[in-house]
């Protein structure tokens, strides 16, 4: 076995005020892998996607038990920052959330936050960003037009190549093509087979045919508790349990 | 059928209601414009007052308006911002967070002329600062904050969510967020916001009557510790303090009639900022 545990699941639970959200999650991130976490709405999908970044931290009210393992390190051991574990750690949101700035600005805006970038090393990075994005033919000639002008899925591959600018280690994807239509959809799905050579990407989404496309790893949320988690074909056809297989065959959900 | 009739009755006076704010504010912009307009001329605006008042123009009260409101905006801008980000963006719930909006609250509610005693024992007084622009510039920045401290945290909380979050996952630390990327969408808001009530303060008289306005001065304020003339209690002089009330009409008319023109134009200017705004921000 050489392949590589990115990040590590132990004993996770989370509180929103008293209602516990994630009861008890242990779960294995392979590197260089897709790893989808499907589940009914409500389920904590989500919640569970933000604690890999440490995104709930800004949520008033919540609460963490258990440890996430990023290369082996605690992300929540008390002298971690959390500003350095989101910059290893990048994220693309349910709704595409493009900064009201150009196309440049909006891929520049995380490699300004270090500051130390030379001007022809930006445009280098951003036009890098914008290709891996799949987006650099489309708004090559329209890179100083505001971001709020472009269609729903070219925004979603802007928000992907911002997050891509800063070279982080996984990506997390929150539901990235739920507002998207077939086509773009398609793109984005071809995106993150190509991102998976140099991420690791963790996938939410509701749809399971995408589950089913993407991913490599599938994780199947219940009310809170991970129910399942195997190779994706595993999952979709011989799961072990009987909840899995009643959720994958549309018998409820 | 009789229902029909009370909802067109009930639309009526809902109808009239409205109209009534509308007819209100006519009549009192259409007098004062009538009897203050003969007063207005060149030299009304750029000279003293001579002859005891009765003679000359309001030239110091436009410039000692003019230099509070400057002090009021210096002293109240950032401060109620501050106070604005604070609450908006890092206060937690609590009975701290609490407590300081209950001060807002009620500190709007405090009576100008207590404002104007409170700021004769604080400024004036233990500041030392005397009878002077600072002083009322102050006062009226007192006045003020707790309309520029809502005004901004409202423009704060028109800022999506999403940008904050957007920053953060880009490891953005709080205040970069919030400086890059909340700031520069909500500065226009604010704006709106202070100047709005900055043009209250500007026609204020009870919280500048003890803290620095002069009865009568021939000469512009020499310093920001001096004594200064100002529209609104130009206008309260003239008005009913004056010993030859009958024959200042037109003056005091006249300045009632710039002291509005100023107060519209600063509302206009704040209808321009939040027309701009909303047009960058759909861009």
């Amino acid at each position: 076995m050489d392949k590589h545990m990115k990040m590590s699941v132990r004993n996770l639970s989370f509180y929103y005020g008293s209602v516990q959200a994630l009861k008890n999650i242990n779960l294995e991130i392979l590197a260089n892998r897709v790893t989808a976490l499907i589940g009914p709405s409500g389920c904590g999908k989500t919640t569970f996607l933000r604690c890999l970044n440490r995104m709930n931290d800004v949520v008033e009210g919540t609460r963490v038990e258990g440890q996430i393992l990023l290369d082996g390190e605690n992300i929540y051991a008390p002298e971690v920052d959390p500003v350095q574990i989101r910059r290893r750690v990048g994220m693309v949101f349910q709704k595409s959330n493009p900064f009201p700035k150009t196309i440049f600005e909006n891929v520049a805006y995380g490699l300004r936050i270090n500051g130390s970038c030379s001007k022809a090393e930006l445009t280098a990075r951003v036009e890098k960003s914008l290709k891996d994005a799949a987006l650099w033919n489309e708004v090559a000639d329209r890179l100083h037009d505001s971001a709020m002008e472009v269609s729903g899925g070219q925004q979603q591959r802007l928000c992907i190549a911002r997050a891509l600018a800063v070279e982080p280690e996984v990506i997390l994807m929150d539901e990235p093509a739920s507002a998207l239509d077939p086509i773009a959809t398609q793109k984005i799905e071809e995106l993150i087979q190509e991102l998976k050579e140099k991420y690791t990407i963790v996938i939410v989404t509701h749809n399971m045919q995408q589950a089913a496309r993407v991913s490599d790893y599938t994780a199947f949320f219940y009310l809170g508790e991970l129910i399942e988690v195997d190779r994706t074909e595993k999952i979709f056809t011989k799961p072990n349990i009987k909840r899995t297989e009643d959720y994958v065959t549309g018998r409820f959900g | 059928m009789k229902k029909r009739l009370t909802e067109r009755l009930g639309f009526l006076m809902l109808y009239l209601a409205g109209i009534l704010v509308l007819f209100f504010l006519g009549v009192i912009l259409f007098d004062i414009f009538i009897k203050g307009v003969g007063a207005l001329s060149w030299k009304f605006l750029t000279q003293p007052p001579r002859m005891g008042m009765t003679e000359g123009g309001i030239f110091p009260a436009i410039m000692g308006t003019f230099m509070v409101s400057i002090i009021t905006v210096i002293f109240a801008v950032p401060l109620g911002m501050f106070a604005a980000i604070y609450l908006n963006e890092y206060a937690q719930p609590g009975k701290i967070t609490r407590l300081i909006r209950l001060a807002i609250r009620n500190l709007s509610g405090v009576p100008s002329i207590v404002y104007g005693l409170f700021g004769v024992v604080l400024f004036v007084q233990m500041f030392r600062f005397g009878t002077s622009v600072v002083s009322a510039g102050l006062t009226l920045g007192l006045l003020t904050l707790p309309w520029t401290i809502t005004a901004c945290e409202e423009a704060l909380k028109t800022v999506p969510k999403s940008y904050r979050e957007g920053a953060l996952a880009l490891g953005a630390t709080k205040w970069h967020s919030i400086r890059t990327n909340v700031l520069p969408y909500a500065i226009p808001g604010m704006m709106t916001g202070v100047i709005l009530g900055l043009s209250r303060a500007a026609g204020e008289t009870a919280p500048i009557l003890f803290t620095g306005a002069a009865f009568f001065l021939p000469h512009l304020p020499k310093s920001l510790f001096d004594q200064f003339m100002a529209l609104p209690y130009h206008l309260y002089i003239l008005a009913t303090q004056h010993h030859a009330i009958e024959k200042v009409r037109p003056i005091a008319y006249g300045t009632a009639l710039v002291l509005l023109a100023l107060i519209l134009l600063l509302n206009l200017s704040a209808i321009w900022v939040r027309y701009r705004y909303r047009q960058k921000m759909r861009g």
